[in-house]
């Protein structure tokens, strides 16, 4: 084999100019990648790491620009090359592939114009020849019925599909070194799971050399060999990947390996370390050792001089003073958080039904394409986003709501609050029927239930400042006299770990996550019995999310909140629920206590849920449960079991022509299957 | 409402762990400190610079009127009729002997009044049609957006026309006129920004907060228009001070014998045998106007967005 690297970065260092003044975003960043190999970089985000990718081909914009070391690609010099060389790299010898397949796919071509375009503009084939490749490709990367696919346009594919075609584009014209940035981020995890197995199985045959960005540690380690672990632009901790999950030795990747929520622990059993604090900006880096501020194991020495990167054993560098100290690193790292408290235990509960959830059914009206149509001609079809559900959830209870996108979630948890009108069924709350729009609910039952959102940086008015915008609740439901109101936000924002002065900042100087606990102050503000969150960390990094549940378990805690937790992430959904319900396509198809659900016996979705969930352990052999396609619309949802299209258990006709029965599984668990309860115990994610 | 000035002492207790200030903000600094952004991204822009320049420069002229001329912009002179520039009258005289510079200086106040006057009416129609069509949608929406439509459908000078023509030429016609023309098109900026906030996040908040529509439209979703609409508002000046020079040139701006730019060239340009000053300085100084505000806006639009 070839022993010179494909890629080699020494020294990397990139400065972006802005208004105010030069920021050096990365650092004294070194390393190499062979044939073969993948490289993960791993980090919050604002840490350098797309930073590095686009300065490698020098995508680093207008105000970008590398100040100092080298970019080798197979030993030639990359920095400095005039454009037009460069040019003819990219897409030919070096690929990229990104993080929205939506946005890198030009929606007005088909797919057939766009695949050949790279390989007739790179090694001037023809239309033909180029066809035949791309056809190729698309079969390469697994693409079912590929002439079909060759003939759309981008937004007749689902994302997974789109992923894949930007896959097999990239490896088109067989580049030596392919650039991944996040490129399972956006997709649901169930798709994820298939373009890892995908991206692990094209290295495996073709033997590219690349480059995998992400920030979750779980999905680098189904892919990687080597691991770089990035902070604030520069690489603390680089290792082969089996070193770096059984042996990590800087206590950043340390603390992003602990802030992760397992999917095989129930709740209870562990709280989640968040790492305090945030990335720092790069033109504010603290002296000595960038991590020190928010590192546990701290000493004053960290702060005094900048650590190098040292070898510890041979291909494990680290870039920390007390390195050499501990000989086991997580032993070390547990005696030094066993010191702190866990949170208050939430005590006895009434066993009473806060909300009750019968047959809801939420449909949208379809807008009509035909003149007949809108004169009243033509049937009106109807979106049913969420069809037939029923649940309830109990005093100081979680219930997890969980299932991939446009499976109604969202949607449920907006006719519940009322912000969508409920087409059919009942919703009581607090044995008052709330199944009507908002404007006619009593301003109690409006009271006594609010959301957590899931986009952080649409959560908070831009306007106002964080604690005009938590007083404005309070002086609309007059939850304390209005002498007290400041006092009263300052209490909130205590509760949700701010200090005080964050009362006149505006939204814009927070972070995701400090937005995300503004938005949890102001939802608990008037200390309702139900919080729905719906998706409340999904746009967080790893680091946050910790934070940020572990916040809402306190909350619920101390006040007996009880919560609807709606997610696709299904470690959140166990770490924080007391009972779960999966649902798929509008319906609910296995409901249960969370121990339960993540146990066998499972309804086959939940299984292929439960399987895709990336977990950090590189010697975890990938799951045979797949699911393949995509959700099917909601407008004419499949007959019978919704789920057969895409079912890998499915038994036969009877799966197609009837409603799945309810099979009581015990215990208030529920799986709406026609498999015998028998099978329903052999299917193991 | 929220300027509490009074801090409790424990603010000064951050966590010196976070490495952001630890300096408390308080509201007024706040206040301060977005002025102070937004003065470093006019000085940052040269187009923005420039604009503003001639902006203020007209603006000082306006106001300083008396100061910077030696006449009144109705006194004449019949001794000196259609003069050319002298020591005396720096751009001439015009057909009645009154002193050019005078008039264009005493002009920049009605022009730099009524500009600004008439958007703002514009602007309060505008947004009290767009921002219910935006939120509402449905068949309010509809019906506010299709008249509208055709309000638009006429050519803008026409409809002016029409409309000074049936009110009778006046300086509140003018600006009803500018305001009438104007509206739709604010409407259309306001409702596109609407429909876009309307379904953040923040919004859902407010509704769950049991807020009512009219708090919600004013509140919630108003002030995270103004980015936009302060960059149409200053175009607009630009544009309103150039219809105000053309009605004026058509005879339905400000009677006479107001000093009026669009009048000065009205006036002007049957005598531009004789000479071209009074017409050539009214244009400049409508056209130096308009693009001074123009670049103004431009710049700081593209300011504000480099670096996103």
């Amino acid at each position: 084999m070839d022993q010179s690297p494909i890629l080699a970065i020494k020294n990397l260092a990139v400065t972006y100019r802005t208004r105010e003044r030069d920021v050096n975003a990365v650092r004294d960043v070194s390393f190499e990648i062979h044939r073969g190999e993948n490289l993960g970089l791993v980090g919050e985000s604002g840490c350098g790491k797309s930073t590095v990718a686009h300065s490698i081909v020098n995508f680093l914009g207008p105000n970008g620009r590398v100040t100092g070391g080298d970019i080798l690609f197979k030993g030639q010099q990359l920095r400095d090359r005039p454009e037009e060389e460069l040019r003819k790299l990219r897409g030919a010898d070096i690929a990229m592939v990104y993080q929205e397949p939506m946005s890198a796919l030009n929606p007005s071509m088909r797919i057939q114009e766009q695949m050949s375009e790279s390989s007739i503009a790179h090694r001037g084939l023809s239309q033909k020849q180029a066809y035949a490749e791309s056809l190729e490709a698309l079969k390469k990367v697994n693409m079912p019925d590929p002439e079909a696919v060759m003939q759309r346009f981008p937004h007749q594919l689902s994302g997974g599909q789109q992923q894949r075609v930007l896959i097999g584009m990239a490896m088109l014209n067989n580049p030596s070194l392919l650039i991944m940035d996040e490129p399972t981020t956006a997709l649901d995890v169930t798709v994820e799971a298939a373009v890892l197995d995908l991206i692990a199985e094209l290295q495996e045959r073709y033997q590219t050399a690349s480059l995998y960005i992400s920030h979750n540690l779980g999905v680098v380690a189904r892919v990687s060999h080597q691991v770089a672990v990035m902070y604030a632009g520069e690489i603390v901790e680089r290792a082969p990947t089996r070193t770096i999950y059984s042996n990590p030795m800087h206590p950043y990747t340390m603390g992003l390996m602990r802030c992760l929520p397992d999917v095989d622990a129930p709740k209870g059993t562990r709280t989640l370390h968040p790492i305090p604090g945030r990335v720092p900006s790069p033109t504010n880096l603290p002296p000595g050792c960038i991590f020190a501020p928010r590192c546990v194991m701290a000493i004053p020495e960290c702060s005094l001089q900048r650590p190098q990167l040292t070898e510890v054993t041979p291909g494990h560098q680290v870039r920390c003073i007390r390195v050499l100290e501990w000989k086991d690193a997580k032993l070390a790292w547990a005696a030094e958080e066993s010191a702190k408290e866990d949170s208050p235990d939430r005590g006895p509960l009434p066993d009473e039904n806060v909300l009750s959830v019968q047959n809801a059914k939420v449909y949208y009206p379809v807008p009509f394409k035909t003149v007949a149509g809108l004169f009243g001609f033509e049937k009106r079809s109807y979106v049913r986003a969420s069809d037939d559900v029923s649940f309830s959830v109990k005093r100081g209870h979680t219930l997890g709501v969980v299932g991939e996108s446009g499976c109604g979630k969202s949607t449920i948890a907006k006719a519940i609050v009322g912000l969508e009108p409920l087409h059919e069924g009942k919703v009581d709350f607090l044995n008052v029927d709330i199944s009507k729009p908002l404007g006619k609910r009593g301003i109690d039952s409006i009271r006594e239930m609010q959301m957590v959102f899931q986009d952080p940086n649409g959560v908070l008015n831009p306007s106002y400042s964080v604690g005009d915008q938590i007083a404005f609740s309070l002086r609309r439901f007059r939850t304390v006299p209005s002498n007290q109101v400041h006092a009263e936000v300052e209490r909130l924002l205590r509760a949700v770990k701010l200090d005080e002065s964050y009362y006149n900042r505006l939204p814009r100087q927070l972070s995701g996550g400090e937005k995300q606990r503004v938005g949890i102050a102001r939802a608990i503000s008037t200390n309702p019995a139900l919080v729905v969150c719906d998706e409340p960390v999904s746009a967080l990094d790893v680091s946050v999310q910790a934070a940020v549940l572990n916040l809402l378990l306190e909350i619920q805690n101390t006040n007996q909140t009880t919560m609807i937790l709606i997610s696709h992430d299904l470690s959140s959904v166990r770490f924080f629920s007391d009972e779960v319900a999966v649902m798929y396509l509008g319906r609910v198809v296995e409901i249960g206590q969370c121990e339960a659900i993540y146990s066998p016996p499972n309804h086959p979705y939940t299984a292929a849920l439960l399987a895709a969930v990336p977990r950090p352990d590189p010697d975890l052999p990938p799951s045979k449960v797949r699911l393949s396609g995509r959700v099917p619309s909601a407008v004419n949802p499949p007959s019978g079991c919704r789920f057969h299209t895409r079912c890998p258990f499915k038994i036969g006709d009877i799966c197609e022509q009837q409603e799945p029965p309810e099979r009581d599984m015990g215990d208030g668990h529920k799986i709406y299957c026609h498999l015998p309860p028998e099978q329903l115990y052999e299917i193991k994610p | 409402m929220s300027a509490d000035n009074a801090m409790p002492a424990e603010r000064s207790l951050r966590s010196p762990k976070s490495g952001s200030p630890s300096a408390p903000i308080v509201a007024l600094a706040g206040f301060w400190k977005r002025l102070w952004d937004l003065f470093k991204l006019i000085i940052a822009s040269r187009t923005a610079m420039v604009g503003l320049g001639i902006v203020v420069f007209w603006v000082l002229v306006a106001i300083f009127a008396p100061a910077v001329t030696h006449y009144g912009p109705m006194d004449q002179d019949y001794k000196n009729i259609n003069k050319p520039p002298s020591a005396e009258h720096i751009f001439g005289t015009d057909n009645l002997g009154r002193d050019v510079w005078s008039r264009a200086a005493y002009g920049a106040r009605t022009i730099l009044f009524l500009a600004p006057l008439s958007v703002m009416v514009a602007f309060v129609l505008g947004i009290a049609l767009g921002l219910p069509a935006g939120y509402y949608l449905g068949a309010s929406d509809e019906v506010i957006m299709r008249i509208l439509d055709s309000l638009m459908a006429f050519p803008t000078i026409l409809l002016y026309m029409i409309i000074i023509s049936a009110l009778g030429p006046s300086m509140i016609n003018v600006v009803v006129a500018i305001a009438i023309g104007g509206a739709p098109g604010i409407a259309r900026l306001v409702r596109a920004l609407t429909m876009d906030i309307r379904t953040r996040e923040y919004v859902s908040a407010a509704k769950l907060r049991g807020d009512s529509d009219f708090h919600i439209m004013v509140r919630e979703i108003l002030p995270n228009c103004r980015g936009p609409l302060i960059v149409d508002f200053l175009m607009r000046i630009g544009y309103a001070a150039f219809y105000i020079g053309t009605l004026g040139f058509l005879g339905l701006g400000l009677p006479p014998p107001t000093p009026d730019w669009g009048g000065m060239v009205q006036e002007g340009h049957s005598h531009m045998t004789v000479t071209v000053w009074p017409v050539l300085i009214a244009t400049v100084a409508i056209v130096s106007l308009v693009i001074g505000l123009n670049l103004f806006a431009d710049g700081l639009r593209e300011e504000s967005m480099r670096y996103q």
